[in-house]
């Protein structure tokens, strides 16, 4: 049995449910022979990947939806092997450069070459070109960038990329000007409600407006997340009835710890037991950015208006050195020593006019 | 492990000419008007200028290509190539390297050297009855090879001067300091500049009337505001839009606003809205918001979290707010400094890969300060 996002994720551009305009532009678009190399970029559960599919679908027909894994073994310029799964069907290929580790250049350069140097098997295929998915491409590397960018105007005759990522910063310029750029905005509270509506009807059950929307204020425009978390609800209580909790991730319950951690205390010795928190949250592979930002946007809430400015803006700072510097629990500790300080001296600050 | 996906087609080969197995009416707009001669090439007179005389001297010297992209470097040399060589000889002497080639020192080394040994031979007339002046070099083509190491391009130095006789090179990048100075000394250098306004307003013109779209100067304009100075992606949004337009029945002209949308320019609305959150006042905005803790830190939060979720790039976010901040009357010199130093830092923070939502964040709560601090 499949979950619930998956196996009522919309199959073609004509059942997506928001932004109608875009999905009237990417109709006109597989329906032109000209189908040019895209970007979609957005927020993660805005629903860029089912976009894409469902603009695959219209491109290919259903035969997209028929996927097999291949496992593939590249090798390194060092000779090295690098295993990679590959998803695909008769008429795309998907590929995520993070599981090829830092040889994302090779693999990626060698997958298009390949695809460059074949024809579409199936002769009756409705366009000559196949496409290649790379999903995450804002990681990217700079070097596999680079190696996209002649590849995207040399091979276009039997090959389209289409890129998915979530922002377009960190792509390089000439990719981007490669491509026709395509933004897809979370959906509205109301867009999520009629998404989990029509979800809850295909299953079928109701669905009381309060319970969709408590759900909605927690998944902040996830969509993906927004549904995941109504069938868990489903399945703790059925009639979706009495005091419904949605539980957080235990990894933000653990941020949460380490955010009151800090403002319970400022010596050295709780230092020391955040940074046990912290080392436990990397070894269970929470992105450092992530930890960063949740503990920041955690302790932000719960202190003076005066404070907040200046602990977002040592976030910001700590988060670009932990994206140069390697050790990221440095400059995590350092973050926490520095927003101690200040809540120590904005502490001691009041007490003093106190006696004034 | 063989699939059928991956069925090789031993006879077809990746490179040059295969374009040409396209029919031209499938084909987007960028290759299908891809310059087939140099005096195709908008704008860049004077670089069109030197090549033609090379043209009829034929002598070429080795050549440094650099500039943004989509301004042509890439078409240029290869219409130069292909004007030197003709349709017949261009596959045998012209080599075309690019980043997504294997280019460790070694191979760039053997590929040259294969290529370089066979002499060129002289040829008569082409298959297509023109002459061509056919000169007796062969062409070394490096696009993108600012991506090349130093090593690599430290190594290419000795191969250039190994076999000049019979090669030319012709290195084509996007940023000039990325070429080691002993190797951009031994070119000529001809810097492709951004497309003015009406080289592209031309360019499209042209396009549009081949391609029967009706185009208004709004739409022109909007085109070249968005692509700033890209005519790759000026084609393309045009194409696009106009893919847009005909699709419904009956078809509905373009519009500045959909260049706008195609291009990812955040509606202006949105950005002054933004802008109105920090304290900005708007001239000519409606309603100025100027109530007390209108700016909190929460409001500015929670705008930037609703930025975020819109999936507006950070980056173009940066740009768009820049240029309000900069171009407003009613802020102070200090008030603009603050903010530029804020964007500064930003802009460098997102090349980094640091979080969006924390930098620009930091950046709305710089500029409020900023202007919160000479408000009475
Ligand atoms: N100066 C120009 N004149 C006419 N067409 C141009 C010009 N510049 C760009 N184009 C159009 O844009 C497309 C891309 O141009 P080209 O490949 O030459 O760019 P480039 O300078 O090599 O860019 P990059 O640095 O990204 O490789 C061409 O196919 C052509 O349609
Ligand atoms: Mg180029």
């Amino acid at each position: 049995m499949s979950l619930w996002v998956d196996q009522y994720r919309p199959r073609t551009l004509d059942e997506l449910h928001y932004h109608p305009n875009l999905s009237l532009r990417l109709k006109s678009l597989a329906a032109s022979g000209d189908f040019p190399h895209m970007l979609f970029y957005g927020p993660s559960g805005a629903g860029k990947k089912t976009r894409i599919m469902c603009t695959l679908r219209a491109l290919f027909g259903a035969g997209t939806e028929k996927l097999k894994i291949d496992q593939r073994v590249f090798l390194s310029p060092s000779n090295r092997k690098i295993e990679v799964n590959i998803v695909q069907s008769n008429y795309h290929l998907e590929i995520t450069p993070s599981e090829t580790g830092n040889y994302d250049r090779v693999v990626i350069q060698e997958v298009l070459k390949e695809i460059a140097q074949t024809q579409q098997v199936d002769l009756s295929a409705k366009q000559r070109f196949k496409v290649v998915i790379i999903n995450e491409a804002d990681s990217l590397s700079r070097d596999a960038q680079a190696a996209l960018r002649r590849t995207m105007e040399k091979y276009m005759s039997n090959l389209r990329i289409i890129l998915c990522a979530n922002s377009t910063s960190r792509l390089i310029a000439p990719i981007k000007s490669r491509c026709l750029l395509i933004r897809v905005a979370a959906p509205s509270g109301e867009e999520m409600q009629e998404c989990m509506k029509h979800v809850a009807k295909r299953v079928n059950f109701p669905l009381p407006t309060e319970v969709a929307q408590k759900i909605i204020d927690d998944s902040e425009g996830n969509l993906r997340k927004a549904i995941l978390c109504l069938e868990a609800l489903k399945t703790q209580s059925p009639d979706l009835s009495g005091d419904l909790t949605i539980a957080k991730p235990d990894w933000e319950t653990y941020c949460h710890k380490v955010a009151d951690m800090i403002i319970q205390e400022q010596t050295p010795a709780r230092v020391m037991d955040v940074r046990a928190k912290f080392y436990e949250l990397l070894t269970h592979c929470i992105p450092p950015g992530i930890i960063l930002k949740t503990v920041a946007e955690r302790v932000v809430e719960r202190v003076d208006e005066t404070l907040k400015p200046e602990i977002m803006h040592w976030a910001a700072i700590y988060d670009v050195r932990l994206r140069i510097g390697s050790k990221k629990i440095y400059h995590l500790e350092a973050w926490v020593v520095k927003v101690m300080s200040l809540y120590k001296r904005f502490i001691c600050g009041m007490d003093l006019s106190d006696f004034d | 492990m063989p699939s059928t996906f991956f069925k090789p087609q031993p006879n077809r080969q990746p490179a040059q000419g295969q374009k040409h197995a396209l029919e031209p009416a499938l084909q987007p707009w960028v290759e299908k008007y891809r310059p087939k001669t140099i005096d195709d090439i908008s704008a860049q007179e004077h670089t069109v200028a030197v090549l033609r005389k090379t043209l009829s001297s034929t002598n070429l010297p080795h050549m440094l290509f650099y500039g943004p992209p989509g301004t042509g470097k890439t078409s240029t040399i290869l219409a130069l190539a292909r004007q030197l060589f003709g349709p017949d000889n261009f596959k045998n002497r012209v080599l075309e390297l690019n980043a997504s080639d294997e280019r460790g020192i070694s191979i760039i080394r053997e590929k040259v050297k294969t290529f370089a040994r066979q002499t060129p031979r002289a040829q008569v007339v082409a298959s297509d009855g023109k002459t061509y002046p056919c000169p007796p070099y062969k062409i070394i083509v490096l696009d993108e090879a600012d991506s090349m190491t130093q090593d690599a391009q430290g190594a290419l130095r000795r191969i250039m001067e190994t076999h000049a006789r019979i090669t030319r090179f012709c290195l084509v990048c996007n940023y000039v300091t990325r070429i080691i100075e002993p190797l951009a000394s031994r070119c000529s250098k001809f810097r492709f500049t951004p497309l003015d306004s009406v080289s592209t307003t031309s360019r499209l013109e042209y396009i549009a009337r081949e391609e029967k779209v009706d185009v208004d100067a709004d739409v022109l304009n909007a085109l070249i505001r968005t692509s700033g100075g890209d005519l790759r992606r000026a084609i393309t949004y045009l194409q696009s839009a106009s893919r847009l337009s005909t699709s419904t029945n009956p078809p509905v002209p373009i519009t500045a606003e959909e260049i706008q949308e195609i291009a990812g320019v955040i509606p202006d609305s949105v950005v002054e809205d933004f802008a109105r959150t920090l304290g900005v006042e708007i001239t000519g905005g409606m309603e100025v918001d100027r109530a007390p803790g209108g700016r909190s830190f929460e409001k500015i939060q929670k705008h930037v979290k609703q930025l975020m979720r819109d999936g507006y790039s950070g980056t173009q976010i940066l740009a768009q707010l820049h240029d309000l901040i900069t171009l407003n009357h009613l802020l102070t010199a200090r008030q603009k400094s603050l903010s530029s130093l804020a964007f500064a830092e930003a802009d460098k923070a997102l090349c980094d890969g640091a979080d969006e939502e924390l930098w620009i964040l930091e950046v709305a709560l710089r500029i409020s300060k900023a202007i919160a601090s000479e408000e009475s």
